[in-house]
């Protein structure tokens, strides 16, 4: 059939009549059915090929597309938190408990499971080094520092953007392809309220509990490998580890996984409420939240390590 | 003569430079029930989008009764656009929600009633639709049919007075068309609401449209407006015809 079709159309190209009478019934009906509708003008794509040039500039415009995108979510949900503290503001009570749900203790076991094999493999790395000067006293030290001013808050941000973060773009995402969002419109209730708000709350309640968790599970991962092989006692880990983790040094922590917490909602909500109407652009949200998440959470985290630093903190 | 409700003088339907629709000019009556009939792509969803104040007329205006929707401040425009109720076409519940707390969402959020009689109204409302006992359930555990008419419960909920319905037969088999059409027909006569829908499904414009206005998507304006049954008989218009008459009339 396309064989027929392209010598057709090469005949009518050289103004060649072709009688299709001798073929088969079939075919003739087929041949008509693919004629009966001419292609209309201007519908088909042309393929542009762009050059160098004109590739840096669409993705300069889109960049900045983007970052109008990001500022314009942010100026929105500072008003929603401002109606929010106002008392105008209107969510569910209820979502904001089975978010919290969701994010906390349904959490727990990913992340005891990353923060206890994170610390026990801060402990190995850092025993191996330390004992070449005699040092492995310091491994608690080492464990203690590592996971409550750093790894703690980080590994709790990287498992939230990626079990929870792509949660929510998935979940706003399949909204708007469900007309959900329009319909709350509709109803008057404000999206940023009704759908961000709640699932942002959630994260900056839970996040900083999370992270003081995974600083804990970090330190008995440090201490397994200190007691089970480097020969120190419990109680020597335990003193060294109070002697060795300040209060500051918690706060630290639970400070940035508090912006963390904010910052995964935040990438998770813009991407989902950004979400295009199909499956497959639910799929690209949920993927674009994560990374975005990830992206804003080491930036962040380096800044606030070297303001931090500067001011002596 | 019947008062206006809705009127659209002179809109044009963009979206950015792409114009979907232009020149739109119609009135719909109260307790008519309009159809938005055009064939696919022509816009007829978003004509709806712009009725429902969700898209701004690239230019024109729309009228409820005499006030301007778009040129009220946002809480004005809010209580005009509490009169209404809109079913989307795929019921567009809140999947996270059951059937009852979708319908109770707007009753609790815009009355001061308290839970006992909200609970009263959901079951109502659902029993109006033929759903009396499926409030518990969640929309994933009920038919695609049983959604639209949660979803039509859920647009009564305030009782508005204009209702607005997008493809509501869409995937729905013979009969359940029909018996939403009826339902539909005694909503209106009941309830003395004005209907707006948006299809293109010629058993449901003939069985219970009353005025309507044709979309094309060539000329990218109206083409027609009138009761469906009359434009069969009188329109000289052949895209009209060939619509209403599955290309049988010619």
């Amino acid at each position: 059939m396309t064989q027929l079709i392209l010598i057709m159309d090469f005949a009518k190209n050289k103004k060649i009549t072709v009688d299709i009478k001798s073929l088969p019934l079939g075919i003739q009906g087929l041949l008509k059915l693919a004629y009966s509708v001419p292609e209309r003008e201007g519908a088909r794509k042309l393929k542009q090929k762009l050059s160098f040039i004109e590739k840096i500039g669409n993705s300069v415009l889109e960049a900045k597309a983007e970052i109008k995108n990001l500022v314009t979510f942010l100026g929105e949900l500072m008003l929603s938190s401002w109606a929010i503290l106002k008392g105008t503001g209107r969510f569910r009570f209820i979502d904001l408990m089975t978010y919290i749900q969701e994010c906390g203790p349904a959490s727990f076991p990913i992340v005891s499971l990353i923060s206890f094999l994170v610390g026990l493999i801060l402990a190995f790395v850092g025993a191996l080094q330390l004992s070449l000067f005699g040092a492995q006293m310091y491994l608690a030290d080492l464990v203690g520092l590592g996971m409550t001013r750093e790894m703690g808050a980080l590994m709790v941000g990287i498992i939230m953007a990626g079990r929870t973060g792509s949660s929510y773009a998935a979940q706003i995402g399949t909204m708007n392809v469900n007309n959900e969002i329009d319909a709350l419109k509709t109803m008057g209730f404000h999206p940023m309220e009704f759908i961000v708000m709640p699932r942002m709350m959630a994260l900056i309640i839970v996040m900083p509990l999370l992270c003081l968790y995974a600083d804990f599970m970090g330190m008995l991962g440090g201490a397994a490998v200190a007691i089970g092989l480097f020969d120190i006692s419990t109680t020597e880990y335990w003193v060294r580890t109070e002697l060795a983790v300040s209060f500051k040094d918690i706060l630290v922590g639970v400070f940035k996984a508090s912006i963390f917490g904010i910052l995964i909602a935040y990438s998770g909500c813009i991407r989902g409420m950004q979400c295009g109407r199909s499956a497959s652009a639910v799929g690209d949200a949920a993927t674009s939240a994560v990374v975005t998440a990830i992206i804003f959470i080491v930036i962040s985290d380096s800044l606030i390590t070297i303001v931090f630093n500067q001011l002596g903190i | 003569m019947k008062q206006a409700c809705i009127t659209v003088k002179n809109m044009t339907m963009a979206y950015g430079d792409f114009i979907i629709q232009k020149n739109l000019d119609f009135k719909i009556n109260q307790g008519d029930i309009f159809i938005v009939m055009g064939g696919s792509g022509c816009g007829k969803s978003t004509l709806m989008m712009h009725l429902i104040g969700m898209l701004k007329p690239s230019k024109g205006n729309i009228f409820y009764g005499n006030e301007n929707l778009w040129g009220s401040n946002v809480s004005n425009q809010r209580l005009l656009l509490n009169k209404t109720g809109v079913l989307f076409q795929s019921g567009a519940l809140l999947s996270s929600m059951t059937v009852g707390e979708n319908v109770a969402l707007p009753i609790s959020e815009n009355t001061q009633l308290n839970n006992k009689n909200i609970q009263e109204i959901v079951e109502y409302k659902l029993a109006l639709v033929g759903l009396a006992g499926f409030s518990d359930y969640y929309p994933s555990e009920i038919s695609g049919g049983m959604q639209k008419r949660a979803g039509l419960a859920r647009a009564m909920a305030l009782d508005p007075e204009i209702l607005f319905f997008d493809e509501p037969s869409a995937g729905l088999d013979p009969i359940s068309s029909k018996l939403l059409d009826d339902l539909i027909l005694s909503l209106r006569d009941n309830l003395n609401a004005t209907i707006v829908m948006v299809t293109h499904e010629l058993a449901s414009i003939f069985a219970i449209g009353s005025n309507s206005v044709f979309l094309d998507p060539e000329s990218k304006t109206m083409i027609a407006e009138g009761d469906p049954k009359k434009l069969l008989k009188t329109s000289k218009d052949e895209r009209v015809i060939k619509f209403l008459s599955r290309s049988k009339k010619l």
